[in-house]
């Protein structure tokens, strides 16, 4: 294993910015994170970055490692290759507040534009529900999302076209299907997800999904089946033919 | 000078982890203006870390369970030093508060007949820890966080607070700076929770987040507030100790209930070699037994692997100090093995812990399900905190209440698995019921110190004026994390300890020179230049109180003083500071418990 490896870094703000190199030691284990710590307290006290629990549960640090959306903790130094410099840059979708950290409060408020949970009335008289593992595992699986908005930043319909006031986003529609698909909801946001969250927009190429450090299969477990729900309530001939007639 | 954004609630809730959370939503709910300050984006507190489950007497899965044994466990597992009151609120009604959240949309694991499955935890008599795989954290943290955004509180993320504002001795509201600009704030309030969490990022080794400072302890301290049981720190058994760079994180208590077991080097259960007088009758003496229990048997006893936290940490300490450690200084974790006993291991131990499952094989190439882990201990949780009220969690401060991890009492001198979830929304919702409650009744005509919000601002700014020049911020956190992780760790002597005082001492001197380039917006050095206040006066408590509790008990284990006091098994240790700004450490009887309590105590025994 190499003893120093060479990170380049975007500094800078909404105002512009450009790389700086910083070369640091790197040991075997290391991640990213720790990478940046070192250059942090040895070399550049006041460089920017998001972190938290360092163990890939929180979903703070998102960044672009060599161009490839990633969590900096979760990026070990060995999957890359150090004989060339480490490029580091803010996720592209979202505003850049300094360096390496950006402005995602437009999730937190497209967030409360979703109709939220509403349980069915108790299923026993002290207040209770019964639900089977088997019918809670597949909401579970869209639980597991940690809010890092990697599959955000790589979504073109945000990234390239930015309909940030009409489209919600792949973590959005994973917590819309969350919803719908929890045994015990009783709201119906299947005429939102049309009109007021855009689901058409996405035509799945299932970017969001390769980002995914949870694994998550965002686009066939999550987007596509509220796709076909949109489907079956607006467009399915046999209705239209009823209507007309 | 320097510019206040103000705001004007009738609750300041401070913290945003399953705690706040729970106060914030509770006080709105009571028609309280909520506001909630958090020093990270919402959903990201630590909180998200805990891994296990929630402690409730739910008896889904073992109907012997209800409050009383719930009570005795956790008195037992704190040595009895906690508050009785506080244990018996907890136990009464952590099942109501689990149920709530999963009215508010929280999908935990079922039994077969379709209730909320529990499962087995260090210390608790019965499979107790309502779970979602070892992901129970993130599952709160994020139905609080969606269900909260709808009830009306205001959130500023991102900010750190400076001070809590008193007038006539009442809080009256906190000031402090947002991150991403740089800017100071000034949040009125008619009522303070403190919600901050714990103090972790004062050791090394550690299995918490950077935010983990003790602020609310620093900040409740310098207004006047009590502290205690500020000597037990509880050192998790099992976090990573390799990679070095990965070394803390944790490895949940959940893979023992699940079958896992500690061996040392020469391949021997060493659990099995010391057993506490208090915890002998309920514990297995053979390792088929332990597996049976493991699986749900009924008539099992537990397996040593889920004796107290505090226990197996010092009994992994012994391992390795005795030359019967792993390559990397740990000891051997082994899930794996229950492939002997079980069809199918591999695809069990992949469902039942996932994040543990991925945390190995992408930070450390190893798999699970096939080798054992190297776990050592690694700081996890503060037992003590700001002392309240056990009905109201009402400071000695009026108008300042604690709640969580920040506020003492519940786990006395060592806490058991699964009830810090269960602490949080238990007393989140007290904490912001009766602070919405002294809101209404205590409200108008305080008077914010401008001139303690001036110099609070220039104090805050000084780094800057020092520039490069100073000391620089990051050496000071991490030599003060290194005098607390050698000479105030999992095994203590007066003398260490002394040295420890010195060394804090001289930090102080360095962290009141630190210096930092560049400007306010977003500046990471400066940030660490002033969590470092809260660091070297949470450490001092810790070091002060542990001096002055001559015995070992719980997490305090005294090598100068092996065996427990009966003594000071009647008091709590009280810090607080003085009239002339020095630290204050005395012995406080603890008050008598109630014959009610008294007896489920020895009926359960």
């Amino acid at each position: 294993m190499v003893t120093q490896a060479m990170f380049r870094i975007w500094r800078g703000d909404s105002a512009g910015g450009r790389f700086e190199d910083y070369l640091t030691p790197v040991e075997e284990g290391m991640v990213v994170l720790d990478a940046v710590h070192r250059i942090q307290a040895q070399q550049a006290p006041d460089l920017a970055l998001r972190w938290n629990c360092k163990a890939g549960k929180c979903g703070s640090c998102s960044a672009e490692i060599n161009g490839m959306p990633k969590l900096m903790c979760m990026t070990r130094l060995s999957n890359l290759n150090l004989e060339m410099p480490v490029i580091l840059e803010p996720m592209h979708t979202f505003p850049v507040i300094r360096d390496l950290v950006t402005d995602v409060s437009w999730n937190f408020r497209a967030k409360m534009t979703i109709k939220p949970f509403r349980p069915r009335s108790p299923d026993l008289p002290d207040g209770t529900w019964r639900m089977q593992q088997a019918d809670v595992e597949r909401v579970q699986e869209f639980r597991k999302c940690i809010e890092c908005f990697l599959c955000q930043d790589v979504c073109h319909v945000l990234r390239e076209h930015h309909k940030e006031e009409e489209f919600i986003g792949p973590r959005l529609l994973v917590y819309v299907a969350a919803l719908e698909m929890h045994p015990l909801d009783s709201e119906d946001r299947v005429s939102d997800l049309r009109k007021k969250h855009s689901i058409g927009y996405c035509n799945i190429t299932t970017c969001c999904r390769q980002v995914c450090p949870e694994s998550i299969t965002i686009t066939e477990n999550a987007i596509i089946p509220l796709k076909e729900r949109v489907v079956d309530r607006f467009f399915d001939p046999l209705k239209q033919l009823f209507h007309i007639l | 000078m320097p510019e206040f954004q103000r705001f004007s609630y009738d609750v300041l809730v401070i913290g945003a982890g399953g705690a706040g959370l729970r106060a914030a939503i509770e006080a709105a709910a009571s028609g309280a203006r909520v506001g909630v300050v958090c020093k990270s984006l919402l959903g990201k507190a630590h909180t998200v870390m805990a891994e296990g489950g929630i402690a409730a007497a739910l008896a889904n899965v073992d109907d012997r369970d209800n409050w009383r044994v719930h009570f005795a466990d956790t008195m037992r597992g704190g040595q009895y030093l906690n508050n009785w009151r506080m244990a018996e609120l907890h136990a009464k009604e952590a099942p109501d508060c689990v149920r709530e959240l999963e009215a508010w949309g929280a999908l935990f694991d079922r039994t077969k007949d379709g209730r909320i499955l529990q499962r087995n935890f260090g210390g608790h008599q019965y499979p107790r820890l309502a779970h979602v795989g070892d992901r129970t954290g993130l599952e709160m943290i994020r139905t609080l966080q969606d269900h909260g955004i709808h009830s009306g509180m205001q959130v500023h993320m991102e900010c750190t607070v400076l001070s809590l504002l008193l007038d006539s001795g009442r809080v009256v509201g906190a000031c402090g700076y947002d991150r991403e600009k740089g800017l100071f704030h000034l949040w009125q309030a008619k009522a303070v929770v403190l919600a901050t969490g714990g103090i972790g990022r004062a050791y090394k080794i550690t299995s918490n987040s950077w935010e983990y400072t003790g602020d609310g302890l620093a900040l409740a301290y310098h207004a006047g507030a009590e502290l205690q049981e500020m000597e037990f720190v509880q050192f998790h058994p099992t976090g990573m100790v390799w990679p070095i760079s990965v070394r803390g994180i944790l490895v949940t208590e959940g893979v023992r209930g699940e079958g896992g077991v500690l061996r040392n080097s020469e391949g021997r259960r060493f659990m099995f070699d010391e057993i506490p007088d208090a915890y002998k009758a309920q514990t297995a003496d053979n390792e088929e037994e332990g597996w049976r229990y493991t699986q749900g048997d009924r008539n099992a006893r537990r397996p040593p692997e889920l004796l107290t936290r505090d226990h197996v940490a010092r009994c992994i300490n012994r391992e390795v100090k005795a030359g019967r450690g792993t390559p990397h200084g740990g000891v051997f974790l082994d899930i794996a093995w229950i492939k002997t006993h079980l069809p199918k291991a591999e695809e069990h131990i992949k469902r039942k812990l996932p994040s543990m499952y991925h945390q190995f094989k992408q930070l450390a190439d190893l798999d699970i399900t096939k080798e054992p882990m190297e776990v050592g201990p690694t700081t996890h949780y503060m037992m003590g905190g700001i002392r309240v009220d056990g009905d109201s969690q009402m400071s000695s401060v009026p108008g300042l209440f604690a709640a969580g991890e920040a506020a003492a009492g519940l786990h006395g001198a060592n806490r058991l698995g699964g009830n810090s979830l269960s602490d949080l929304v238990v007393f989140g919702r007290r904490a912001g019921r009766f602070a919405a409650e002294f809101a209404k009744s205590n409200g108008n005509g305080a008077t914010i110190d401008e001139e303690q919000l001036q110099a609070t601002a220039s104090q805050a700014l000084k780094p800057f004026d020092r520039g490069a020049t100073g000391e620089n911020p990051y050496q000071v956190q991490y030599d003060l994390q290194e005098a607390m992780q050698d000479l105030v760790g999992i095994v203590r002597t007066e003398n260490e300890m002394q040295q420890a005082l010195e060394k804090i001492a001289g930090l102080q001197l360095r962290a009141d020179r630190a210096g930092i380039a560049g400007h306010r917006q977003y500046n990471n050095g400066w940030h660490t230049a002033i969590d470092l206040s809260s660091l070297l006066v949470v450490s001092e408590a810790i070091t002060r109180a542990a001096l002055l509790r001559k015995e070992s008990r719980g997490a305090q284990f005294r090598e100068d003083f092996p065996g427990k006091d009966a003594e000071w098994g009647k008091h709590n240790i009280i810090v607080k500071r003085g009239a002339n700004g020095e630290m204050l450490v005395e012995k406080r009887a603890l008050p008598p418990m109630p014959d009610e309590l008294k007896a489920v105590v020895q009926e359960m025994k």
